[in-house]
């Protein structure tokens, strides 16, 4: 507060050739000076995210080739992309691949980072640099942390493996990513780990807000530690456990940087997910009418969510205006 | 009476040892990306487990072939915060201070931005870049990649400016300065915190991005870092070393702001999501 008071009153002295401030003849002028604060953003945001969902359902209806970018035709055809994307087993697999993968890694990152958030919530020394250090693999960009996964999980020259073997745990090496079996769970496994940082601080930051004296109440009720984390940790954290899962969310249904540095989408398609599909079709391809419908379901699920965030999200709009 | 003034001690203990332990677990493939990166001709046997005789011979292999990707990442997301922030920080701050009619309605659909799927946006922009011929271009990347940080930076902006007193503005205008200058003299300085949070995960979201720079660029042209390790691990797979070096000096940026600019990290991680 002090600081505020202290620029204001700088910013008074500051200025000693006090201008006459203008009647309200340049009301509506100063009402249109105003929205050129936030035009430029508009104007943007229509460009790059406006545009683009629009875009994406005409494309939908518009049958691209790989002449199309020489020729700049791409005649409509009606429904054809639909149909063929829906028979396709391809999608119906990646419908299932994503569901997988995306049920999987939340709750593992949820249950895990949730763990972390309330053991980092005790006092002792390093917790702090701790917390701050497990950020790394969350910082780190995707391509890279999927990368290095992928020479960990390598079968015969993986460290896992090595590390399995040495502890006598198996025989052979385990085909991670080789497996059509196996391959999707390795992938949930490493988003997991990624998704642990941001589960944990989120989280944290949540539990470090609930008051201290419903604490102390529970435990002169005589409230054991579980039957107060279930009764009162649990239900003072709902809004931020929505938060967290609606965000996790939204950032696993898309997946693509993982899975394509990973197995790019093999072995036998096992990994293939709406993410991976959409960059075949349109970028592969080149049948950005085929790729477009994908994008089109992952919006549509995509939007079912952002309606939950939203509501989640709604106290935050009473705020400033 | 020893004993139980005691026990919170040790306990207290007991947790610092379990943490450390976490933390090790959870950091096992970054010491594995050091270890590998370490060890020269690792390349298809098994890599050793601790490096006996570091060298830095990756690290050259590294940095002869990636090291112009490392630059064109760095120039990308430099452009692309100063694109994202030259944008979000006006429009921040006449959302949480002019009372825009349908400021709400902005917000709100900043928010729902944030959720659109990167590939959709890619997927159509594609055609739209062939058109304006800004394939393969950087100031293509930089305006693609400024959308990946833009709603948050707006999100994050406003709820910072909500709190300056429209006082202090005033003031400054009654002095003769307009709302612009007294918006780049005033508001501006005193955001200084939220815009360096803003800019940090700017950055970060631009350098960590693959899809735009994969469906962006047909040619080697403008090729940033998670593109170059992407094909680098395609064409060499025989050559790990080099692979994990190049991983390291990719994760370098992330590790420097880490230490850094923590407070700015948590600042952004618990402030751009939850408010």
């Amino acid at each position: 507060m002090s600081t505020f008071a202290s620029t204001a009153r700088a910013a008074k002295s500051s200025g000693s050739s006090a201008a006459p401030a203008r009647a309200d003849s340049g009301t509506r002028r100063r009402g249109l000076l105003r929205w050129l604060f936030v035009a430029p953003a508009l104007a943007y945001m229509a460009l790059f995210f406006g545009y683009p969902l629009i875009r994406n359902i005409v494309m939908s209806f518009q049958h691209y080739t790989p002449k199309t970018y020489f020729t700049g035709e791409a005649p409509f055809n009606g429904l054809d992309n639909w149909r063929a994307v829906f028979a396709d087993e391809l999608f119906a697999g990646s419908l299932w691949h994503t569901a997988l993968f995306t049920l999987g890694s939340l709750l593992g990152q949820f249950t895990i980072g949730l763990a972390l958030a309330v053991f980092f919530s005790r006092r002792f020394r390093l917790s702090g640099f701790v917390r701050a250090i497990l950020l790394l693999p969350w910082l780190v960009p995707m391509v890279v942390s999927a990368v290095v996964w992928r020479r960990i999980l390598d079968q015969d020259h993986g460290m896992l493996n090595s590390a399995l073997h040495a502890l006598g745990l198996t025989e052979g090496g385990v085909p991670w990513l080789n497996s059509p079996g196996v391959a999707l769970l390795s992938a949930i496994l490493v988003n997991i780990w990624i998704g642990i940082p941001f589960n944990m601080v989120i989280l944290y930051g949540g539990l470090q807000e609930i008051p201290r004296e419903l604490y102390e109440a529970a435990s002169l009720d005589g409230a054991s530690p579980w039957r107060t984390f279930r009764s009162v940790t649990l239900p003072m954290l709902r809004p931020v456990i929505t938060v967290v899962l609606v965000l996790g969310f939204m950032s696993t249904v898309k997946i693509l940087d993982l899975i394509l540095a990973l197995t790019s989408g093999g072995p036998a398609d096992s990994t293939q997910t709406l993410g991976t599909v959409t960059y075949q079709l349109s970028f592969l391809q080149l049948d950005f009418g085929q790729g477009a419908v994908v994008g089109n379901v992952l919006i549509l699920i995509s939007a079912v969510f952002a309606v939950l965030y939203l509501r989640a999200n709604r106290a935050d709009f009473g705020k400033g205006n | 009476m020893k004993a139980n003034s005691n026990r919170p001690r040790l306990r207290a203990a007991w947790n610092t040892t379990a943490a450390l332990l976490i933390l090790g677990v959870l950091l096992i493939p970054v010491y594995w990306m050091l270890n590998t990166a370490l060890q020269p001709g690792s390349s298809v046997a098994a890599t050793e487990w601790f490096p006996s005789s570091p060298s830095l011979e990756n690290f050259d292999t590294a940095i002869s072939s990636q090291g112009g990707s490392l630059l064109t990442s760095f120039v990308v997301a430099l452009g692309a915060v100063a694109v994202c922030l030259a944008l979000a920080a006006p429009a921040a701050y006449g959302l949480a201070q002019f009372g825009l009619r349908g400021g709400q309605g902005i917000v709100f659909t900043t928010l729902i931005t944030q959720m659109v799927p990167g590939i959709v946006i890619a997927n159509a922009l594609y055609s739209a870049y062939a058109e304006l011929g800004l394939v393969n271009s950087y100031l293509g990347l930089i305006l693609a990649d400024a959308s990946l940080g833009l709603p948050f930076a707006i999100v994050l902006l406003r709820a910072f400016m909500v709190s300056i007193p429209s006082e202090v503005v005033e003031a400054a205008m009654v002095d003769g300065a307009n709302r612009f200058t007294a918006f780049v003299r005033i508001v501006l300085p005193m955001s200084r915190n939220a815009l360096i949070t803003a800019g940090l995960f700017t950055f970060l979201f631009a350098w960590s991005d693959f899809m735009f720079a994969l469906t962006l660029n047909t040619t080697d042209d403008v090729k940033p870092i998670t593109l170059g390790i992407y094909q680098f691990v395609g064409a060499h797979v025989s050559d790990w070393g080099a692979v994990m070096a190049t991983a390291v000096l990719s994760a370098v940026p992330a590790a420097i702001l880490l230490v850094v600019a923590q407070k700015y990290i948590s600042a952004g991680i618990t402030g751009g999501s939850i408010k």
